[in-house]
């Protein structure tokens, strides 16, 4: 059980911004986020991606915006627990008691929820009897190659994911490849490298197919793939692995009793608290009157919420605002000496 | 203005009147039309905005750029006639247009 002042969860640019925040004004964090690196949208959506409304920064990619954000974080030791999803919040007496869907359980005051448009999951295929087979015989990642050796595999997908586990398993097992359209956004050198393997016969390439459906007893026996021109072609085969990228979800925040307006959380601009005293949210996931999803809001928004979590965290003493330039509180909390 | 009506999958139709300027996508958010998410704002960063558009329009919007394909790949069910709602701008030539909704954006 870890004891925190504060638990972000949402490792985004918000996210990291309200940890320096918190940390300036002396309370300790603990960042929480399903996904296995930091970053949040900048990371996995768009990292080459140039942003130009960042106040003072003419222009940064949204992986040079991550790296700097992680680099004003370096005077503090804040605890990340990447790939792991926050699943269940309670109260515990004053505190909130949290687990994660690994077991990990946090007890703080303070919740703040920087969790973007939700969590990342997999995009899944859409036929619905898909669902029961799911990591028995149809996967969204890979974790354990070894059991496709020999076996035949029906890999789903035009990107970097797909291509690269169809030369991969090429070399032990029997490779179908369907793709929605003849061009793949893969990288050109792996486009090349499965087009030579398509070539020799190692891979079976099927292009403008997608699933249709599929035939199970206990396991995976067949797929049907339909053409664009509505043609269907029955595959036997073992496994089917599909790489559809990421989809986001609110996932089990939606369950903790907040007031949503659709996908987004509602909070007063004071506090950027929820309904639930102590729960906060900022960033992209929250709403009010005059709401802008941009980044510099996520942190103005962190930096308030903060401050509201100093009353709870250390309710005898007394938050004073300092300023970074002349504090020598903050600067020793920065690790700067002299004055 | 052009008048354009988004049919939700389960039949149900809605025709609004959306300014010049404004993207499909944010026609349908700003009426609250259900059935278009469009997670990122308009980014091109998702695929939440999806629909098909009718064959007789789909040569009469403005065309695909770079990028809107590999969104579509990821999207739930494209079709040949898929587009990111996002990318289609809103101007009196494309008045009476007609999208279809998927069953499901995530």
């Amino acid at each position: 059980m870890i004891k925190t002042d504060a638990l972000i969860i949402g490792a985004g640019p918000t996210g990291l911004f309200t940890a320096h925040q918190l940390k300036l004004i002396g309370l300790d964090c603990e960042i929480v986020d399903n996904l296995n690196k930091i970053g949040g949208q900048c990371i996995e959506l768009y990292p080459d991606k140039p942003i130009y409304d960042i106040p003072a920064i003419p222009e940064c990619t949204g992986e040079e915006l991550t790296k700097n954000l992680i680099d004003q974080l370096k005077p503090f030791n804040i605890k990340f627990h990447l790939n792991e999803r926050v699943d269940e919040v309670k109260k515990n007496n004053d505190n909130w008691e949290v687990k994660t869907n690994k077991g990990t359980v946090f007890i703080t005051p303070n919740i703040i929820i920087a969790g973007g448009v939700g969590s990342f999951e997999p995009r899944k295929f859409a036929p619905k009897e898909c669902e029961k087979l799911e990591n028995k015989s149809i996967f969204y990642s890979v974790k354990d190659k070894a059991i496709f050796k020999g076996k035949t595999v029906s890999i789903f997908g035009g990107g970097d994911s797909a291509l690269d586990w169809a030369i991969e398993l090429s070399k032990d097992s029997k490779i179908n490849l369907i793709h929605r359209r003849d061009e793949f956004r893969a990288a050109k050198l792996t486009v090349e490298k499965m087009n030579k393997l398509a070539k020799d016969g190692k891979i079976n390439l099927f292009t403008k197919y997608q699933l249709k459906s599929i035939k199970t007893s206990e396991k995976l026996e067949s797929i049907d793939i339909e053409h664009e021109n509505k043609e269907i072609k029955n595959i036997k085969t073992d496994f089917a692995l599909g790489f559809f990228g990421l989809i986001m979800q609110l996932g089990p925040i939606a369950n903790w009793g907040l007031n949503l307006d659709k996908k987004t959380i509602s909070v007063d601009t004071e506090k950027f608290e929820t309904n639930q005293k102590g729960i906060y949210a900022v960033g992209d996931i929250c709403t009010y009157p005059g709401k802008l999803k941009l980044i510099l809001s996520g942190f103005h928004e962190g930096a308030l919420a903060a401050r509201a979590c100093f009353k709870l965290a250390r309710p005898n003493e007394k938050y004073r605002f300092e300023f970074t330039t002349s504090s020598k509180t903050i600067k020793s909390r920065l690790g700067i000496k002299g004055d | 203005m052009a008048k354009i009506t988004y049919i939700e999958h389960n039949g149900k139709s809605h025709t609004i009147n959306v300014a010049n300027g404004l993207t499909v996508m944010e026609g349908a958010i700003q009426n609250d039309i259900p059935g278009i998410d469009a997670d990122c704002g308009g980014s091109m960063a998702c695929a939440t905005c999806h629909v098909y558009v009718k064959e007789e329009w789909f040569a009469r919007i403005n065309k695909k750029t770079e990028g809107e394909d590999d969104m579509l790949d990821q999207a739930h069910e494209p079709k040949k006639n898929s587009r990111l709602s996002c990318q289609i701008s809103v101007s009196d030539e494309i008045d009476g247009l007609v999208v279809n909704l998927p069953e499901k954006q995530v």
